[in-house]
């Protein structure tokens, strides 16, 4: 069967949430969005009624009533067991930069900031980097800013961190302070993922190609996913399955 | 009784220049006929406290030159791209920037809406947002073995400016779901509300709607403003105007643009 690339990023996000029970989403994601409803999906099928899916900034997929910070209590309390990040610098320790590019008293570019990274990355078990965009000026040696740390000094209160960094181009895990290549996705080679790479990242000996989504993957996300992910990503849903939302 | 629905401008005569003012996130209703009623006035260098993040809001004012510190986890258009007036100001060095966590102001608002000085919080310890934060400690929490921990001061503004559905004539104001709006008032020593509309009875009356009511014990004054959110949405009333943002985030990106912005659609043309 053929697929698109967000087909494929959400099928490689979607093995990497696993069984879990609480995955929660940031808003503008539809891609980690499509992967968690896709989680979704297969838990229903096996009949184990997880993983609960939070898709922040949609009423309808959202359950909090105690305001913003009950997200935030959620997850320093271990109930929220997936979380995605994404940055506009991230480096080979897993940093990421979500403030500016430069020096600090002086910054070239400004992004938006941290958001909640500087508390998420430490308390959530599964933190899943995304950063669409595959390249010497995303993925660098060092950030210029850390938003949050990879990693913390092992007295540091931290049940939580980066698992895997997912691109355009590859699959990577992240084990032990450091990044390591995984699968490169169909069309993409290692050659090219070395070239783009800004940091050093551990490549095994042989590194296969990211597995296609399997029919019934596809099936599930074009039939079931795609009609719930319209209501809240109506543009992406039209675009990548061809689905208008639904009158309800 | 408590004197209902002032006119705008006289309620917003408790934010004045200097004030530190906390203002909610778009999704929980940003005061936008407020913000640009301020603007109109001229107010002075605030310190600006957005729960937790800001869109138009902030950078309508700090564009405005109404900011001189803001304080937020982050400040963007979302779908229209970056908040151009925001990236100016900071690249420009003419506002000082306080960049925190989400969770940080959170609990920063919770230390001063219970009265005590600091609170703790996870995570922090190693990030860049921490060293640059001299305002927040690490001490090593007292009742573990070398686990350090950040306390973040309680966060008292002088004032809490909200926007929500509807008031009573008794000063009582209905939030609904938008619970953070409460830590807000709570924290802040005075509060100025503005409704799409007065409730006809009292909303403490009615147990379902009491719930979702601030008491208007903690109000200062409520002004009417219809769509008083324009161009942002109000949760379960009206939705953001994208062609309004769109055009916005055009204008904005010059100085020249933003300034004929604000002369068209804040100090001339009054919200549609």
């Amino acid at each position: 069967m053929t697929f698109c690339p967000e087909e494929l990023l959400a099928s490689v996000i979607a093995d990497l949430i696993g069984d879990v029970r609480h995955v929660a989403v940031g808003n503008a994601s539809p891609i980690p969005a499509t992967a968690a409803l896709l989680a979704r999906e297969r838990g229903k099928l096996q009949g184990i009624g997880r993983p609960y899916v939070s898709l922040l900034g949609s009423p309808k997929h959202t359950f909090w009533t105690d305001g913003g910070r009950e997200l935030f209590d959620c997850a320093g309390q271990g109930r929220i067991d997936v979380f995605f990040l994404s940055g506009g610098q991230i480096d080979g320790h897993g940093n990421i930069n979500l403030v500016e590019i430069g020096p600090h008293e002086r910054p070239k570019v400004r992004f938006p900031g941290s958001f909640g990274s500087a508390y998420l990355y430490y308390v959530v078990p599964k933190v899943i980097l995304f950063r669409t965009e595959h390249s010497r000026r995303t993925l660098v040696p060092q950030v210029d800013f850390i938003s949050a740390p990879g990693t913390s000094e092992p007295n540091v209160f931290r049940t939580g961190g980066p698992i895997a960094l997912v691109t355009n181009r590859c699959l990577f895990s992240f084990a032990n302070g450091r990044f390591r290549l995984e699968s490169v996705h169909p069309g993409h080679t290692v050659e090219e993922v070395t070239e783009h790479t800004g940091f050093e990242f551990d490549r095994p000996a042989s590194v296969g190609e990211t597995p296609a989504p399997s029919p019934e993957t596809l099936r599930l996300m074009r039939e079931a996913v795609a009609p719930e992910l319209a209501a809240v990503y109506p543009q992406f849903a039209r675009q990548v399955f061809g689905v208008g939302a639904f009158a309800e | 009784m408590f004197q209902i629905a002032k006119p705008l401008d006289e309620a917003l005569a408790p934010v004045t220049d200097g004030s530190m003012l906390v203002v909610p996130r778009e999704v929980a209703g940003a005061p936008m006929a407020a913000t640009r009623a301020l603007i109109r006035r001229g107010v002075k260098r605030l310190h600006l406290v957005a729960l937790p993040t800001s869109s138009l809001q902030a950078d309508l004012m700090i564009g405005a030159g109404c900011v001189a510190t803001l304080e937020t986890s982050a400040v963007s258009l979302g779908e229209f791209g970056p908040a151009p007036r925001f990236s100016a100001a900071i690249t420009g060095q003419t506002i000082s920037m306080k960049d925190a966590t989400c969770p940080a102001l959170h609990a920063g608002l919770q230390a001063a809406e219970k009265g005590v000085p600091f609170m703790p919080l996870r995570g922090l310890i190693g990030s860049d947002v921490l060293k640059y934060r001299d305002d927040w400690k690490v001490i090593d929490n007292p009742f573990g073995n070398s686990d350090p921990i950040v306390l973040l001061p309680a966060i008292k503004p002088d004032v809490a400016l909200i926007h929500a559905p509807m008031a009573d004539r008794f000063g009582n104001v209905w939030i609904g779901r938008q619970r953070e709006l409460a830590t807000m008032v709570h924290a802040a020593a005075r509060t100025v509300a503005t409704v799409e509309k007065i409730h006809d009875g009292n909303l403490l009356d009615d147990s379902v709607l009491a719930a979702g009511t601030l008491p208007g014990f903690y109000v200062e004054s409520i002004a009417i403003a219809e769509r008083g959110c324009w161009p942002l949405g109000l949760p379960d009333r009206y939705a953001a105007d994208a062609e309004h943002l769109a055009l916005y985030a055009k204008m904005a990106a010059t100085a020249e643009g933003f300034a004929e912005y604000l002369d068209r659609y804040v100090y001339e043309k009054k919200a549609a």
